[in-house]
């Protein structure tokens, strides 16, 4: 019993001490996502950009290898997402938190990054204020107003003067309504009107014929994505609406591949607003989609971009500090920092550790037989508007 | 179990059930292992202890009195944004705020509970969950108060007792929950060995009848679902505290199913039933999900049919039978 029990000791001592040697040369990320749930997929999508860029780096950020404890909120349980980012921190000893589809669960996880000093990387999760609750929090995906604001102004200086807008009535489509708006109306828009929607069900029918009645030039649409564009597709069918007559617009869930699979023909002449689309014209993004397609077998999304880039960010501010992983050091080196992604240029605001990103303008239209997004105009260098304004 | 020499007499069989068996001293005293032996699963620790008195609120209602509950976590929910709202606007004394999202919870507890009594089985669920989802709904168009889907923000909640800050590591955060889940289980477990707890078991057995020896159901039913109610709401309050976060989910469907779920496979109906089916589940979600992100539910899947198919009285109730067998051979 007494030599097995030795046995047992010495097997586990070399690993010990190689946990020991690695701990330099490792950085630990937790990634907290909703991979179970109704968001499954989202987190499918994100974890696949996180895996893309890892392989395509030899599994190596900063010159270090990496380790990645995944965990699930099982979707939105900010609870849950707060206990499994003080259990990363206590337990496991991350270095990095990341991941972060859902605005709830980056919001309660912000509060331990700030407390422990850890950096915190937000892969999506777009309500504005997200940065603002940990100053070791930097975000690489987007922000609502980022993308519904510029669309606003936009739409106005393209001939639109009077718009309707509708959105879901929940947080992130009260946010576009409220950016759409200023955007439009500080162009010299007029809003003819503004309705919002029930969250669980709708059926567009009403709301569509109540837009209809109003006869606006434009209709700004937020709703969320998964099945609801499809059925707000088919609303616009019902009740005669043709995107290239009266311009439907809204964020760029509306017409995702998804949407535009479901809606058909109908979706043909949307305009939206988003930072990537996989037809996005450039060298490095066709490389992107075409590695993406090898290892998924299916094209990637805004979230996929979303787990890439920031994954490019953690290698770039590992590389820029040294190797020193504290959150002090990581922040310090992200503010600023600028490369090229899939999506374009982007950078980091140093002031408020945003995401500063081209906002594209696309049309849906028919190419080679096939719905795709686009680009009709590109807006460079857009800051979230919310924060600039808060501070003013 | 204890029947054979209590039962001619009411007085002394009550009296024999309320006597703390040694089993049950292992138990709570078990409680507290989790300092010495997993000082890294604290935080976890601590939201096993809220939903234990989750649990133990609905086992009251659905254990005992036979309520049918779908939309129990209405109760949590208004417990969690009272005591959320009320730091948010400058009072975060924990112990002040847990009264207060009690007396709230119970409040509409008690408004509620005059249709509740009125009803049985089917049409309890539907009314349960209907007002639950009216619950959710409202919350979210009150995004002024609430936060809305984003959650109430800027909750922060006082070192207890005004010394004791709560850490990353949930060691307050686990004795607090720990030490007012035990309180409250006391007082549920005098409540439900007294004559008025026999008298919920012989509602749940037979509504009619009850009110013809005496025993008004429907007085009863109120009276419970109240003291559930205000239960459920310290639950909920314990957990706005301890992680200073309040969303939707905390009233969701989800949460009101989940419970009933846990409370099953522990075993309704009996005191420690909610207790160990949480322990099990969310230990089991814990570690599942730790070992493989995306396809845990299949495992608790399989964890619940298991249970099911050959413990249909919950864990404890094929414990009980398994006792009962053994001490009869």
């Amino acid at each position: 019993m007494k030599r097995l029990l030795l046995a047992g000791v010495l097997a586990f001592v070399p690993s010990l001490f190689a946990a020991a040697g690695g701990a330099e040369d490792t950085v630990k990320i937790g990634v907290i996502l909703p991979y179970s749930g109704q968001f499954a997929d989202t987190a499918t999508q994100m974890d696949d950009g996180i895996k893309l860029y890892l392989k395509q780096h030899g599994d190596k950020l900063g010159g270090k290898n990496v380790e990645l404890i995944r965990k699930d909120t099982g979707g939105i349980a900010p609870p849950v997402a707060k206990r499994l980012a003080q259990e990363l921190v206590t337990r496991d000893n991350v270095d990095i938190l990341a991941g972060f589809a859902l605005t709830p669960n980056a919001l309660a996880a912000a509060d331990v990054s700030a407390e422990a000093k850890k950096f915190m990387v937000d892969m999506n999760a777009a309500t504005a204020i997200v940065t603002t609750k940990s100053p070791y929090m930097v975000r690489v995906s987007f922000t609502v107003p980022q993308l519904n604001q510029t669309l606003g102004t936009w739409a106005e200086k393209h001939g639109l003067k009077k718009a309707y807008t509708m959105v879901t009535d929940y947080g992130p489509g009260i946010d576009a309504e409220a950016a759409f708006q200023k955007g439009f109306k500080e162009a010299g828009g007029d809003i003819v009107g503004s309705l919002r929607m029930a969250v669980q069900n709708p059926d567009f029918t009403a709301y569509v014929q109540r837009a209809k009645d109003l006869n606006p030039q434009g209709i700004f649409v937020m709703i969320p994505g998964g099945a609801q564009p499809g059925a707000f597709g088919k609303a616009l069918a019902e009740r005669g609406i043709d995107p290239r007559t009266i311009e439907v617009m809204g964020q760029m869930e509306i017409a995702d591949e998804h949407a535009l699979a479901s809606m058909g023909d109908i979706a043909l002449g949307i305009i939206t607003a988003g930072h990537y689309d996989y037809n996005h014209h450039s060298k490095l993004n066709e490389e992107f989609v075409k590695a993406y397609n090898e290892d998924f077998k299916r094209n990637p999304d805004f979230f996929s971009v979303g787990g890439y880039d920031g994954m490019h960010l953690i290698d770039a501010a590992l590389q820029k500090s040294g190797g020193k992983k504290d959150g002090e050091s990581l922040v310090d080196a992200a503010k600023g920092l600028s490369w090229e992604s899939p999506r374009g240029q982007i950078s980091i605001d140093p002031q408020t550790r945003d995401v500063v990103q081209t906002v594209y303008i696309r049309k849906v239209e028919k190419v080679g037989g096939h719905l795709v997004n686009v680009e009709i105009a590109a807006v460079a260098d857009v800051k979230d508007p919310y924060k600039a304004a808060m501070k003013q | 179990m204890a029947l054979t020499e209590g039962t001619a007499n009411p007085r002394l069989y009550l009296q024999a059930q309320t006597r703390w068996r040694p089993i049950e001293i292992a138990f709570w005293l078990a409680t507290l292992l989790p300092y010495a032996l997993f000082p890294d699963y604290l935080s976890l620790a601590s939201q096993i202890a809220i939903a234990g008195l989750f649990a133990l609120s609905l086992d009251l209602i659905l254990g005992y009195a036979g309520i049918v509950s779908l939309g129990h976590a209405a109760f949590f929910g208004i417990g969690a944004y009272t005591a959320g709202l009320v730091s948010k606007y400058g009072w975060g004394e924990p112990l002040t705020g847990l009264a207060i999202a009690a007396v709230a919870a119970g409040l509409i507890g008690y408004a509620t509970s005059f249709v509740i009594c009125r009803f049985r089985h089917l049409a309890l669920i539907m009314l349960t969950l209907g007002f639950g989802l009216l619950l959710e709904e409202l919350a979210n168009s009150a995004g002024w108060l609430t936060g809305g889907v984003d959650g109430l923000q800027g909750i922060h909640t006082w070192k207890l007792f005004g010394y004791l800050p709560f850490d990353l590591y949930g060691r307050t955060a686990y004795a607090y929950a720990l030490a007012v889940l035990f309180v409250l289980f006391v007082f549920a477990r005098r409540l439900i060995h007294s004559p008025f707890g026999l008298s919920l078991r012989g509602i749940r057995e037979n509504f009619v009848r009850m009110p013809a020896i005496g025993a008004p159901s429907r007085a009863h039913i109120r009276t419970i679902y109240t003291i559930a109610a205000a239960m459920a709401g310290i639950a909920g309050a314990l957990l706005a505290q301890t992680t200073e976060t309040v969303s939707l989910e905390s009233l969701g469907f989800e949460r009101s199913a989940e419970v009933v779920v846990m409370l099953v496979l522990g075993g309704a109906g009996r005191l420690y039933g909610g207790l160990v089916g949480v322990i099990v589940y969310m230990v089991a979600r814990d570690q599942f999900s730790g070992i493989e992100p995306q396809y845990w539910y299949f495992w608790i899947g399989v964890l619940l049919v298991g249970v099911v198919t050959f413990l249909p009285n919950g864990i404890l109730g094929g414990a009980a039978k398994l006792m009962s067998r053994r001490s009869r051979s």
